[in-house]
């Protein structure tokens, strides 16, 4: 069975079809990447898929849930964390407690029973304490573990985003291009991570330009345009797709040269045109 | 020092920490929604008189204190749910001038349910003045400035030990990332309702047997807890703290050496000058979004 099942999604911003008519299915252990070109619908079906938007029409189930329509934390309370493009940490914390706050979910003690058992309280803060110190451990943060967040580089910010999340327990990750302005050492790393994720039994959706990162690490491979899916396969398959090659190069370079190079080369056109 | 001095600072403390109290409760609620709370005063009134009316009734300190909290948190919560959250989505301005029309509506209702007449609260614990360093403080004044210090304790013991504190110090700083995490900012912003009002509750009571208590106290109370607020930073806890205790002192020490005539005009004259000069308050935030 699969672990996200998405029907006829889509979303619409106006006259803007952002998403349009999507149907996927995700199934769990593997690492499940998206591409497109800039303003393909990407970060927008990340958050179609983590209740930030609500669709225009279409269904989003998550194992036997139908989450359609629910707000952002019924989709991480069933399972579904992500990280994002652009940093969203609690810059008003320590790094520490950023990811304690993930734990929110699972150490949840009401109002009443905060005031009336202290004692037992103190104890499952400990415990949470050194849960969450595990998992910036896990993602690479020893150096980290008493630096407030808005000390920190980068880099360190965008593992931190993946410790937080890791803290909810989730059986599905949003990785929104965990590698965009990272240095090509950090890079390599997330591989490893990433890969590591899988082995924890953590389903990864990934969203990336970074090529290099995505053919290595994926599984399966599902590439839009203009909010549409283009192409959808096992990752070898979808690279040697004469249509993938075309929406990033246009029709004269597909017949020439190979695809991992073009795409690097259209990817640094991308990066230029952002700037 | 003098004595007249020490008067004027232990008096200036007991009012200071009233004024502390209140301002927490609007940091609390402008930290989970960026909302002013306007109806804020109305709980400090509502705290008074319900302690008030339940002491009439026969009913012991013991009980009335705590049962009048409670009504005033009932209050705050019915607030959130019926005035606020049916207006979710509404920009800050809006959902701040429903909070005026809330605080105009209850003073309304405190009238018709009890009256106008001004009341007063036996002190806790005797009325006899106990003389330090030549000043003479009222045991009733012991217990705003202990009662004030636990709560004080136990907040900063809330926001920085207990999970549920975290997620809500969470919520005031990043919303998304917050629900993205499982926190469902809605619940939180419901209990920042009933915890302000609370805290207003409380305030209310402890300062009701030195000062009187009416319907309309919560005017004057909450626009002096509002100046203590900016003072110290909206949304800092230890800026409302230190911001409630400054304006107290800057209070009674104008009033004492200047002319008591000026004791009001005080708290907005420091609105205006911290408006002007340091928008961001004491200890608030300072500087832009970090990209």
């Amino acid at each position: 069975m699969s672990l996200l099942r998405v029907d006829g999604l889509s979303k619409k911003f106006g006259g803007l079809n952002a998403v349009e008519d999507l149907s996927f299915d995700i199934q769990p252990g593997a690492v499940y990447s998206i591409i497109g070109p800039n303003g393909a619908g990407k970060t927008t079906l990340l958050n179609l898929l983590s209740g930030v938007y609500q669709p225009s029409a279409g269904h989003i189930s998550f194992g036997e849930h139908d989450l359609t329509g629910r707000p952002p934390h019924e989709y991480a309370s069933h399972g579904i964390a992500r990280t994002f493009q652009n940093l969203q940490v609690f810059f008003n914390m320590s790094a520490l407690e950023n990811v304690m706050v993930g734990r929110y979910l699972h150490e949840r003690s009401g109002l009443v029973s905060a005031l009336m058992r202290s004692r037992r309280l103190a104890r499952a803060e400990d415990a949470c304490r050194e849960e969450a110190a595990e998992l910036m451990r896990y993602v690479g943060l020893h150096d980290y573990l008493s630096a407030a967040a808005d000390a920190m580089p980068y880099g360190a910010l965008k593992r931190l985003e993946i410790a937080r999340a890791l803290a909810t327990e989730p059986k599905l990750m949003l990785l929104d291009e965990p590698a965009a302005g990272l240095n090509p050492t950090e890079a390599l790393e997330l591989d490893d991570l990433i890969g590591r994720l899988t082995g924890r039994g953590v389903t990864v959706v990934l969203v990336e330009h970074n090529m290099r990162l995505v053919m290595g690490v994926s599984d399966h491979i599902l590439v839009l345009d203009y909010g549409r899916k283009l192409a959808e396969g096992p990752a070898a398959a979808v690279r040697n797709d004469p249509k993938v090659i075309e929406a990033y190069l246009g029709s004269a370079v597909a017949h020439d040269g190979s695809f991992e190079s073009g795409i690097a080369s259209a990817v640094a056109v991308a990066v230029e045109m952002r700037r | 020092m003098s004595a007249q001095f020490m008067q004027y600072l232990l008096t200036g403390l007991t009012v200071g920490a009233i004024y502390a109290l209140v301002a927490l409760g609007f940091s609390i609620i402008f930290n989970a929604s960026h909302v002013i709370n306007f109806a804020q005063g109305e709980f400090v009134m509502i705290g008074g008189m319900a302690t008030v009316s339940l002491t009439g009734s026969g009913l012991p300190y013991m009980l009335a204190i705590p049962l009048a909290i409670v009504a005033a948190a009932l209050v705050g919560l019915a607030l959130e749910k019926f005035a606020v959250e049916p207006a979710r989505g509404a920009s800050v301005v809006t959902l701040i001038i429903i909070t005026i029309g809330a605080s105009i509506f209850l003073r309304g209702l405190a009238m018709v349910v009890w009256d106008k007449r001004l009341h007063a609260l036996k002190p806790f614990t005797g009325d006899t003045p106990i003389a330090i360093a030549g000043a003479a403080i009222l045991p009733q004044s012991l217990w705003v400035l202990g009662v004030t210090l636990a709560i004080v304790l136990a907040l900063s013991w809330f926001f920085g030990r207990t999970l549920l504190g975290k997620a809500m110090l969470a919520t005031s700083h990043n919303r998304l990332a917050a629900q993205l995490v499982g926190i469902n900012v809605r619940m939180v912003l419901f209990l920042s309702f009933g915890l302000s009002a609370a805290l207003g509750a409380v305030a209310g009571i402890l300062i009701a047997p030195i000062t009187l208590t009416s319907y309309d106290v919560g005017v004057m109370l909450g626009l002096k807890g509002f100046a203590a607020a900016i003072l110290g930073g909206l949304g800092s806890g230890i800026g409302a703290v230190i911001g409630g205790l400054a304006l107290g002192i800057a209070e009674t020490m104008s009033a004492g050496y200047l002319s008591s005539a000026y004791k009001d005009a005080i708290a907005f004259v420091i609105i205006l000058a911290v408006l002007f000069f340091m928008p961001s308050g004491l200890f608030g935030k300072r500087g832009g979004e970090r990209v």
